[in-house]
C-alpha cells in the first residue's frame, strides 16, 4: 500500500455572512495517497472549491473560516501551523492549479520568471540553478523548446500552452500534493484529453498525489483512481472510479451518472435531477438530498444518514443502503 | 508545391503619405517639442552647476535691473531693442531671461511635488486596496477628506502660516496632492488583488508584501504613468497661481506665476510682461495634457492582452 499524503478528517468550513453561517463544507473526510488521483465531483456550489482552498488555508478572509476538523499533510496537521510556516508549505508541499489559464499568469512577467518565483521562494538556489529548474519544470509538462519558451510572455502563448505553464508553476518545487480545480474546464475537448494524459505522465514521474476537483464525470473516468461525490457540503459517496460507475449506491451518484450525455442514446431526452440543492444557510435536518431524491423515505427527512462502509473502502451515506 | 503563378508586383503597404502622418501626429509631436524645449531651457539657462557660470542660454541675468531700459517692448515692435527679444519689465529686467530661469522653478517644483505625491499615493493606494477591510476604510476616508479639501486654500494657509518660499510651495502642494493617486491606485489594486494570478502567487507561497511589490505594482504602472503626465500641468498651474498670489517663491526669483503678477498693473501699456510667461504656462500645461491623453490611449489596459 502506498503512503498517505493527505488525510482530511471531519473538515468543517463556514462563511460567516450577514445572513448567518453558511456551512460550505460540513464534515468531510477523505484521503489522498502518493501517486493517486482522488476526484471530488459535484455540481456547482457544493463546496468542492472551498475544500481545495481550505487545504491551502487560502479562504477569502475574513468571512471564510475553518471551524473544525484536521488536515494532515505529510504527517502533520497544517491547521496548527503559523501563517509563515503555512507559506513555506504552499508551493512546496502542496500546490494548486487554478481554473483559467488565461488569467492565472501575470501579464507583465515572462513565463520563466513566473516559474522561477516559486523556486526562488522555496529553495534558495543560485540564478543559473534556478534557470535549470525552470527548464526542467517546463520539460516535465512537455513544453517544446523550453530554453526559448521561458522568455515568452503569457500573451505570446496559446491557451493550452498557458495551461501547461500553469502546471509547470504548480509542479516547479515537486510538491507531494497537487490540487487541480477544474483545470480542464476552460480547454476544448482535444486539448483536454492531451492535458489529462500529460498529467498522468507527470504523476508517474513525480509520484504526486492529485486532488482533482471537477463536475465532469467523463474527466473523472479518465483521470481519477478514486472518487468522492459531494453534495451540499458533504461527501455522500466515496469509492474507486470503477465501482462508482459500475455499482453506484447513493441515489445522487446514480442520478449524476445518468445525467452524463451518451453517444448511443442520441434520441432520448437527457436525464436531469429535478429541483435545486438546499440553501447552505438553512440546511434540512435530514439527508440533504432528500428533497430531490427519487427513493426518499420518511426517515430521510428527519435524520442524517451515517457513513457506511459497504466493502473495500466504498463509503455511502444513505438510509437505503444496508 | 511551389507557387508558379505570375508574380504580382509587390505593393508594400506604407499607410498614409508622410505629410499626412505627421499632421495626424501633430498633437503628439508639438507637445513633445515644447516639453523638450522647456527642459533644455531649464537645464541650460546657465551652466554654473557645471562650474561654467559664463556659459548661458539666457541673454541676460534674470535679476539684472537696468532702469534705463524699463518697459521696453519686444524686439519685433516699434521701440524694441534687439537685445531684449521679448521686452523688459518695470525694472528693466529681460522678460525672456526671466522666463528661461522661471522654467527652472516651475519644472523643479513640479518634479518634486509629483515624485512626493506619486510615491505616497501609490504606497497608500496599493496598501489600502490589497489590505481591504478596516485599513482600506480608514485610508480611503482620509483620502476623501484630502480630496474634498480645497487644495489652493490649504496651500495659501500654509504659505501664510509658515513663511513663503520654495520648500513651502513644495510642501503645500504635496500635502493634499497624493489623494488622487491613492484613490486611483486603490481601485486598480483592488481589481488586481482578486485576479487569478495573484491567487496563483499566493498558492506558490508568496507573502503579502511580495504580492504587492511584485504582482500588483507592475500592473498599475500604466495608470500611474498616465496620472503623472496629467498632473504635470496641474502642478505647474498651481505653482503659478501661488506665485501670482504672492505666496509662492518670493521675489526677486523669477517664476512664471509671479511674472504674470508683476505685469498685472501694466496690462494696457506693457502687456508683454504678463503675456509671455502666461503663454509659457499655457503651452506647458497643454503639452502635459496632450501627452497624458496620448499615453492613456497607448497604455489603455483594454488594449493589453491579459
Amino acid at each position: 500500500m502506498s503512503k498517505t499524503i493527505l488525510q482530511v478528517e471531519d473538515l468543517h468550513t463556514s462563511f460567516f455572512t450577514r445572513a448567518g453561517e453558511v456551512k460550505a463544507v460540513d464534515g468531510i473526510s477523505f484521503h489522498v495517497d502518493e501517486r493517486e488521483t482522488f476526484g471530488l465531483v459535484g455540481e456547482s456550489a457544493c463546496g468542492k472549491t472551498v475544500t481545495g482552498l481550505s487545504l491551502l488555508r487560502l479562504l477569502p478572509e475574513p468571512a471564510g473560516r475553518i471551524v473544525g476538523g484536521k488536515i494532515i499533510l505529510n504527517g502533520r496537521n497544517i491547521l496548527e501551523l503559523s501563517k509563515k510556516e503555512m507559506r513555506s508549505v504552499r508551493g512546496k508541499e502542496i500546490s494548486m492549479i487554478l481554473q483559467d489559464p488565461m488569467t492565472s499568469l501575470n501579464p507583465v512577467y515572462t513565463v520563466g520568471n513566473q516559474i522561477a518565483e516559486s523556486i526562488k521562494l522555496h529553495q534558495g538556489l543560485q540564478d543559473d540553478k534556478v534557470t535549470d529548474e525552470v527548464i526542467s519544470a517546463l520539460r516535465l509538462l512537455k513544453i517544446p523548446a523550453p530554453e526559448s519558451r521561458l522568455r515568452d510572455y503569457p500573451f505570446q502563448m496559446s491557451g493550452g500552452m498557458r495551461q501547461r505553464v500553469v502546471g509547470a508553476i504548480a509542479m516547479s518545487c515537486r510538491p507531494n500534493l497537487l490540487i487541480a480545480d477544474e483545470p480542464t474546464t476552460a480547454l476544448d475537448a482535444t486539448i483536454q484529453a492531451q492535458y489529462i494524459a500529460l498529467f498522468q505522465d507527470v504523476q508517474r514521474t513525480t509520484n504526486v498525489g492529485i486532488l482533482f476537483i471537477t463536475h465532469d464525470f467523463g474527466v473523472v473516468a479518465k483521470m481519477c483512481h478514486r472518487v468522492g461525490v459531494m453534495y451540499a457540503g458533504r461527501i455522500v459517496e466515496t469509492a474507486t472510479t470503477s465501482k462508482i460507475f459500475k455499482d453506484p449506491r447513493h441515489p445522487y451518484t446514480v442520478a449524476l451518472i445518468n445525467s452524463v450525455p451518451r453517444l448511443e442514446e442520441k434520441d432520448k431526452r437527457l436525464f436531469s435531477i429535478e429541483g435545486q440543492p438546499p440553501s447552505l444557510l438553512n440546511l434540512p435536518p435530514g439527508c440533504r438530498f432528500a428533497a430531490r431524491c427519487s427513493q426518499v423515505m420518511d426517515k430521510c427527512r428527519e435524520q442524517q444518514p451515517a457513513e457506511i462502509d459497504v466493502g473495500d473502502g466504498h463509503l455511502v451515506s444513505c438510509w437505503r443502503v444496508k | 508545391m511551389p507557387d508558379t503563378t505570375e508574380e504580382k508586383p509587390k505593393k508594400k503597404f506604407t499607410g498614409l503619405p508622410l505629410r499626412a502622418r505627421v499632421i495626424r501626429k501633430l498633437s503628439l509631436i508639438i507637445p513633445l517639442i515644447i516639453m523638450f524645449l522647456v527642459v533644455i531651457m531649464a537645464v541650460f539657462a546657465d551652466l554654473s552647476w557645471l562650474g561654467l557660470p559664463n556659459v548661458r542660454l539666457s541673454p541676460h541675468d534674470p535679476d539684472d535691473v537696468v532702469i534705463r531700459d524699463r518697459f521696453l517692448p519686444p524686439a519685433f515692435m516699434d521701440g524694441g531693442k534687439s537685445e531684449y527679444l521679448l521686452g523688459t519689465d518695470k525694472l528693466g529686467r529681460d522678460v525672456l531671461s526671466r522666463i528661461i530661469y522661471g522654467s527652472r522653478i516651475s519644472l523643479s517644483i513640479s518634479a518634486l511635488v509629483i515624485s512626493i505625491t506619486a510615491c505616497i499615493g501609490t504606497v497608500l493606494g496599493i496598501f489600502a486596496g490589497y489590505a481591504g477591510g478596516r485599513i482600506d476604510g480608514f485610508i480611503m476616508r482620509v483620502t476623501d477628506v484630502a480630496l474634498s479639501f480645497p487644495g489652493l486654500l490649504m496651500a495659501m494657509l500654509l504659505a501664510v502660516a509658515i513663511q513663503p518660499g520654495y520648500w513651502t510651495v513644495v510642501f503645500a502642494l504635496s500635502i493634499l496632492g497624493w489623494a488622487p493617486y491613492a484613490r486611483l491606485l486603490r481601485g486598480e489594486a483592488l481589481k488586481i488583488r482578486d485576479s487569478d494570478f495573484v491567487a496563483q502567487a499566493r498558492v506558490c507561497g508568496a507573502s503579502p508584501w511580495r504580492i504587492m511589490l511584485r504582482h500588483i505594482f507592475p500592473n498599475v504602472i500604466n495608470s500611474l504613468v498616465v496620472m503623472i503626465t496629467l498632473s504635470v500641468g496641474m502642478v505647474i498651474l498651481a505653482e503659478a497661481v501661488l506665485s501670482f498670489l504672492g505666496i509662492g517663491v518670493p521675489a526677486p526669483t523669477a517664476s512664471w506665476g509671479s511674472m504674470v503678477n508683476d505685469g498685472r498693473g501694466y496690462l494696457d501699456t506693457a502687456w508683454w510682461i504678463s503675456a509671455f510667461p502666461g503663454i509659457a504656462i499655457g503651452l506647458v500645461v497643454m503639452s502635459g495634457n496632450f501627452l497624458g491623453d496620448w499615453l492613456r490611449d497607448k497604455l489603455d489596459p483594454r488594449l493589453r492582452q491579459l
